[in-house]
This record gives structure tokens, sequence and C-alpha cells, in this order.
């Protein structure tokens, strides 16, 4: 009974998939989704799922209402239907929100993206197995033999056979009454995975510049999030000098110093030698900036950091430079100048909210 | 299915013999007591354990699981108008709860078997559902999961576009007649005297010849077209003349006789609930309720007649009204002399001492519908007793405010949203639109406009079915326009004049 409805509850979210991925460029644009994510889920406003029909349109909000008031009184609104509503009765052009979880979105991104699936590497050694005794069997060792267990299956027995006499409770298991512990090897992820982000807070970095940079982050991290388990964050900013920090301080804080980009960088090659083993762990590092460092000096000395320590250390190291109407954007010039045909360094310009889905692709088509 | 509990049973036969005692008179009930879960589920189907594959009740589903997860309503009981009548308890709702309910669903009971608007929907509707459910698989064997889903979304697009009256009028010829050239009768005199032909002139002259052939054109151009007049039926319009696949046909065919069948319910929302919560709270009051339930009988009933303001509880207002023209009867306030009479004080003491009430409320159950419901017996009195006001919205400050007191106003504006229960009055025009094949509707417009994107989607499903451009007459802010969809593009065009149906 219940079968049928859950066919077309899948069919349903199976729709409401579909449409999340046709208007997935707008909502990847829009930051409002980033506030509505609950601790797994996010639920976005679906409007249009409704069937359309010959149907009044706006009659200037008028109607008949019951109580007190004199007119020009306000009414507060009233909630919904009354307790012992019957069913099916709404004709409503109320919105749907659906609830999709994060791991959902993630895979409607990756299929809509064309995204790869990442290879981990140096994986195996960081996935211990623990062995569990979880439940009984009727072979093993005599070592792990279940005592309990083999005399109550006994006792059932004999009991069942007659041959239990209360008077002389003796109890003799024989093959077949016998018990054994029996294991489970389970496999516990250990986290492997950790992305770096740097953002640069300098003075010509504005909101809508950070805005660009969290909504990025946010969908970089879903799609890491759906492709290891337990992913570590580490956030860094910096203007002139760099400093790790919390997250929320990440997409919040407003320096006003200039830039010197080889401060995070170092900062980031610092993160990783203490914490972070390359060889264990897949490192992913972003960084967003405006591009405008502070020194030519300053410059040759990020590329010196990235070709000796941070690119052969991570999986990718992404450079993503936001458009600020202050910077020069020099920046990116000198990477691509500099690195070239370098695949694990990968850089792309976004210029506005709408460039941001190109970005991501930029940075996770490769599969890394 | 499972047997009824036995204390459950007990409830039944002993509210079964209050109800009957009081005169209601019902199909035999049927009781299943279900988890929450399967309520939602049976809620999403509309009250049938079986109904076809189709995502809308999939999405029905979602939100009622989610409201009734989140507390924030909770459906008490679902009946269904077949016979027997299958009506649905909650797991798990205490005694009172059960026994309020089963009240209430003898009032339903009561009133599908009764009420006139019903007595043309199938009450074997179960089987016709899970028939249909079958054919509507077996399509979606043959022709595929996508395309039959689709289909079935275009057709929901039009299922409100069908004749409340329909089921009353007599059965039209299911095929229109081979379209044979109808010869012209002009009604020529003949003498039958060849000498006198100087005379035809005089007995036939020419200009009221012409009149008459004009005339005899007229209606044989009125005969041709198709429909011969505007019809509301669309649904079963496109049967007969769209040019569908036999599975398509079949399943518009089912939509339709769904759309029909739920129709009456729509008709009766107030009245409907209204006589199951007067049931109800007679029933528990004069003879069900024990002395330690009364409390919780109270919350419970206080809950399905709540009231919030910017909303008609259909429950609320149908009650009221029942024991308004009990009273009403019961005093003998009606007829000429009432309405005659404007000395408030005679007024309120008038009492002829009729004791008509009761067998008045049972004929006003059979007989009308929310339309005519309201239209008669919504009074000056009675509404300013209960405090009616219409409300509009305050462009400035985004919220609801009192408008009026108005007791024209308030009863106009009540029966507006109940007239056609809200929808728009559209018609189907022509079938042969400027002589193309194009499907020609109007929109009587009634003061409100229609939802133009929805419309325009609308038009693109129809299109879908008609195969052929279609256009809508309606009104836009005041000026008459055509909507018109060809395949691939919408346009909006002034029309002359409004559309009215002759």
């Amino acid at each position: 009974m219940i079968s049928r409805i859950e066919k077309d509850h899948r069919r349903f979210r199976e729709i409401v998939r579909g449409r999340i991925r046709e208007n997935l460029r707008r909502y990847v644009s829009r930051g409002d989704m980033i506030s509505r994510k609950g601790k797994e889920t996010v639920s976005i406003p679906m409007p249009q799922i409704d069937i359309p029909r010959f149907v009044h349109g706006d009659n200037k909000g008028q109607g008949v209402g019951q109580g007190e008031g004199e007119p020009g009184d306000p009414i507060s609104e009233g909630e919904g239907e009354p307790g012992a509503g019957k069913a099916g009765e709404g004709e409503g052009d109320k919105a749907v929100e659906v609830e999709v979880t994060l791991d959902e979105l993630a895979a409607i991104m990756g299929e809509e993206l064309g995204l790869p699936r990442i290879e981990p590497r140096g994986s195996q050694n960081l996935e211990t197995v623990k062995d569990r005794y979880v439940g009984l069997r009727t072979t093993g060792p005599e070592s792990l033999r279940h005592f309990k267990a083999t005399f109550k299956r006994a006792l059932r027995r004999q009991i069942a056979m007659g041959t239990y006499d209360p008077k002389r409770p003796i109890i003799v298991p024989v093959r077949e009454d016998r018990r054994y512990r029996s294991w489970k090897s389970e496999p516990k992820p250990q986290s492997n995975a950790v992305i770096i982000y740097m953002m640069d807070v300098s003075g010509s970095m504005g909101d809508e510049q950070k805005e660009i940079v969290r909504i990025e982050s946010f969908w970089i991290d879903t799609w890491l999030r759906s492709q290891y388990k337990g992913l570590e964050s580490r956030y860094i900013i910096h203007d002139a000098t760099a400093r790790e920090v919390e997250r929320e301080v990440f997409f919040s804080t407003r320096e006003s110093g200039g830039t010197m980009i080889s401060s995070a960088y170092r900062k980031c090659a610092e993160l990783v030698e203490r914490e972070f083993d390359p060889s264990n762990w897949n490192i992913y590092a972003f960084h967003f900036s405006d591009g405008d460092n502070w020194s030519v000096d300053d410059t040759a000395a990020c590329i010196r950091l990235l070709r000796d320590t941070l690119i052969p250390a991570s999986n990718q190291f992404g450079y993503g430079q936001v458009e600020s109407p202050y910077g020069s954007g020099q920046f990116i010039k000198d990477l691509r100048a500099a690195f070239g045909e370098e695949e694990l360094l990968v850089t792309s310009e976004i210029k506005t909210k709408d460039d941001i889905m190109d970005s991501i692709r930029e940075f996770l088509k490769g599969g890394r | 299915m499972a047997t009824l509990p036995q204390h459950l049973a007990e409830l039944q036969a002993e509210i079964e013999t209050y109800a009957s005692e009081y005169g209601l008179d019902f199909f035999t009930t049927i009781y299943e007591v279900v988890d929450y879960r399967q309520m939602c589920e049976i809620a999403a189907y509309e009250g049938f354990p079986v109904r076809y594959p189709h995502w809308r009740f999939g999405m029905e589903y979602d939100r009622m699981m989610k409201s009734q997860t989140y507390g924030l309503s909770k459906i008490y009981e679902l009946v269904i108008n077949t016979d027997p009548c299958y009506a649905y308890l909650l797991e798990g709702n205490s005694l009172v709860d059960q026994k309020l309910v089963m009240s209430h669903v003898y009032g339903h009971c009561d009133f599908f078997k009764h009420n006139r608007f019903f007595s043309h929907t199938d009450r074997r509707m179960i089987d016709g559902m899970a028939n249909h459910a079958t054919r509507v698989r077996r399509h979606m064997d043959r022709q595929g999961v996508d395309a039959v889903e689709s289909f079935i979304d275009v057709c929901h697009s039009l299922d409100n576009l069908i004749d409340p009256w329909l089921p009353f009028r007599k059965p039209k010829p299911a095929r229109r007649e081979p379209s044979i050239e109808m010869p012209i009768h002009v009604g020529r005199i003949t003498s039958g005297d060849h000498e006198r032909s100087y005379l035809d002139e005089y007995i036939n002259p020419p200009e009221f010849i012409e009149e008459q052939r004009k005339r005899a054109e007229e209606e044989r151009e009125q005969r041709r077209k198709i429909p011969p007049r505007p019809e509301r039926d669309l649904l079963g319009f496109l049967l007969l003349h769209a040019p569908l696949e036999p599975w398509e046909a079949d399943v518009l065919g089912i939509i339709r006789e769904e759309a029909y069948y739920f129709l009456p319910q729509r008709q009766t929302k107030i009245m409907n609930e209204g006589w199951a919560t007067y049931w109800h709270s007679k029933l528990m009051t004069t003879r069900a309720l024990r002395d330690d339930e009364l409390i919780d009988y109270a919350e419970a009933a206080s809950g399905v007649t709540a009231m919030a303001p910017n909303q008609l509880n259909p429950y609320k207002i149908g009650v009221e009204l029942y024991r308004d023209i009990e009273e009403r009867w019961n005093k003998g306030k009606f007829g000429k002399q009432w309405d005659e009479c404007d000395d408030r004080q005679l007024r309120d003491d008038w009492d002829l001492g009729l004791n008509l009430g009761q067998s008045k409320i049972f004929e006003v159950r059979r007989l009308y519908n929310d339309v005519t419901f309201i239209d008669e017996f919504f009074t000056l009195e009675f509404c300013r007793r209960n405090r009616f006001f219409t409300f509009t919205e305050n462009r400035r400050s985004g919220r609801h405010e009192i408008e009026s007191r108005d007791f024209k106003k308030i009863k106009d504006t009540l029966l507006q949203q109940l007239t056609n229960f809200g929808q728009p009055f559209i018609y189907v025009v022509d079938a042969n639109y400027l002589n193309r094949g194009e499907l020609l509707l109007a929109h009587r417009h009634e003061g409100v406009d229609l939802r133009l994107g929805y419309a325009r989607d609308t038009l693109r499903n129809l299109e879908r079915i008609w195969r052929r451009p279609v256009s809508i007459l309606t009104t836009v802010d005041d000026k008459p326009k055509r909507i018109r969809f060809d395949g691939t593009e919408i346009q909006i065009a002034d029309e002359p004049e409004a559309w009215r149906v002759s």
C-alpha cells in the first residue's frame, strides 16, 4: 500500500531534481541559498512546479472575514487551515519549498557541470579497519565460543526434547548448540582531504567580491564534501600579513591593509607542513584575490612558493580572481606567464556572479 | 484490511444508533484505522486507496507529511463519497476524538447520500479509480512513462474546464450527425396556379424572400459551427473533436470522469462541512459525550470551528447557518410577514412556535449548494451577528485591512468567491476559428482578470492537445484582449469588444 505513494513521491523528487538542474545557474549565482543551509539540507523555493490552469488572478487581496474591528483596522494573517482540515482542498498558489540534501545537490551539480569523480590519492593507508563483535554464528574457534548463547540453545533443545529434568538441571551442549562470536570489519573512514581557502581581505576587496568568494567556496565545498568523507576545511585571510581564522571570520572580516599574497602562501605552506602530510592527504588550496599585489618582488616570492612547495603538495591549487574596481588584476597575468601549462595550477577570473558556475567548472573539471 | 478493534466497533454501533434516531440516513459506513503515514497517503490520493500514478500525488504527500511532521496540521478524518462509505480514523487519536470523528462522518455520509448535487456521482468510485489506475498503467507500459505522464500534466491543466450542470442535462448524442447540407427553405408561397404567376411578386415580395433566405443561411451557418453554441465542457469537447491517439483519448476521458466525480464536493464545501459539524456537535452534546470527556471534546470541537480573521472557515460558517435556519424556522421567522416587518422589537421577539427547524434543515441539505445556500440564507441579521466584514489589501503596508461591514458588499464578495467555486467561466466558442481549424475559447469576465502567466502556460498545454493554434478571448485591465498561442509563441492582441455569452 505504501509503495504506491512512494513511487509517486520518488517521481516528484525526480522532477524537483530536474527543475533544480535546469535552474542551477540561477541558484548558484544567488547567495541566499547558502543561508538556508540546515545541517545537511538546503531548502529551495520552487514556485513554478504548480500545474497551470485558467484561474483568477490577483483580486486585489479582497475577501471576507469574521471578527471584531473597525474599518481600516489591520487584521493579522491567519495560520492555515483549521485543525480538522480535509485534505486536498488547497487550490492555492503557494510556492513549494523543497528540501534536498547537500549530497544530492552536489550530485546534481556534478551532472550538470559534467564534473568527473575525483580519484583520491593515498587513501588506503588512511582507511582504518576496525573489527567489532556484532553477532553469533554456528562455527568458529573454541576460543570464541559464546558460553551463554550455547547454554541457552542447549537448554531450549533439551526442553523441546523432554530430556530436561528440573530436579537435576544438567545441560549438555552438543555440536549443534554451540554458538561462536562473529565479527564484522568496519572500515572507518578518516578524513584525508583538506581544503585550504585563502582570501585577500585588503581594502580593495568589497562586499560584492566577498559575496562571490563566499558563494563559490560554498559550492566547491559542497562538491568536494560529496567526494570525500570527513573533509576538513581551513581558512586563511591575509592583507599584508596572513593568519588562520574560523569560517565565520573568513567570510565577514574586512581589513584594510595593503596586499602581500606571499604572506598567505607562506602560511599555507606552514600549515601543510605542520598538519597535512601530502603523501597521505588530498590537499586542495584555493586562493581568491582581486589580483592587486603589493610589489613585483612579492609576486616573485609567491611564484617561488607555489613552484617549490604548494603545487607539489596539493592535488590542485586554484586561484580565483574577482574583479574589483580598485585592483589592477595583474597577479593572474603573472601567474599565467610563470606557469603556463602547469596542470595543477588552475586560474579563473570571476567578473560577476554569473561567472561563478564557469569558474567552478574550471576549478573542478580536472577531477584531481 | 484489518477489522475494527472491539472498542471502536462498539463505539460505531453506539453512534450509528444515535445518528439514525435523529433521522440521519446514510450508506453503510466502514471505518478503517490507519497510521498517519497511511492517512497522508490516502489523503494525497483524495481518499482513495488506488489512483493512477502521477507525481502530483507525490507532491501532495510530501506537503502533508511535512506539515504533519512539523505539527502544522493534522488530518483527523477522511471520508469518501461511495456506497458503502469508507471513512478513515487516525490511529492513536483519543477515544473522544474518535467519537467526534465518527459523529462527524455520519453527517458527511448522510449529505453524500441525499444532497442532489451528488445524485449523479458514481458510488462505486473505488473500483472506478482502481480501473483508471490499471488503464493508465497499461498505457504507460506501452507508450512509456514520460509520454503518458506529461500528457496527464496537460490534462490536469485543463481539468477545471468542465460544465457543472452537465450531469443534470439530457445526454446529447455522443457523435454529431454527418454534415449534410441543409436545404434552404425560404417559405415561398405558391399559388398553384400558373395563370396568376404575375401575383407571385406580391405574394412573395423579394425583400421578404431575401430576408428569409438570410435567416435560413444564418441558421445553417450556426448549425455548421462547432460547437453550435458556446460550451463549457472543454474536456468533453476535446474528447469528441481533438485529434487524439486512442490512448490519449482514454487518459483524457479518465481525467474528465474524475473531475466530474469530485465536482459536487467543491460545490458544497460549506454545506457539507457545516452539516457534518452540526451533527457531530448535536450527537456529542446530547448523546455520546460522557462527563469526563467534556473538556477534551470542547477543545477538539473548538479547533474545528476556529476562525482566522482573513479566512473563512467553512465548518464555522456552515454550522452557524444551519443553526440560524433551524432557529428561524422554529420561530417562524420567514415568509412575507417576517420580511415586511421592520420593527426591531417585534423581530427580536418573533416566535410563532412552528418548530419546523429540523425538517427545514433536512430539506436544505437536500436541495442546495454553496452558492444558493449563501444566497438564500445569508441574511443581514446573520451577517451582523457573526461580525462579518470584507477586507482588502493595503498596497502601502502590504497588510490586509478591514474594508467595510456593508452587508451587500460582504454578500457579493462571498458569492463571487463561491460562484463556479472560484473558477473563471471559460467557454469553447469555435473549433474552426478564422476558418483555419484554430480553437477559440472565451473567458466570461466577471470583474477579475485571469492570471496571465498561468493562462499562457495553459494555452501551451491546450495547443498540445488541439495541435493547431489556440486562442482565448479575455479582458485584461478593462481592455478586451485575445491571447493566442500558435505553437511557437504567445501573442496578445487587442480586440474590438469584450466577448459575451449570446
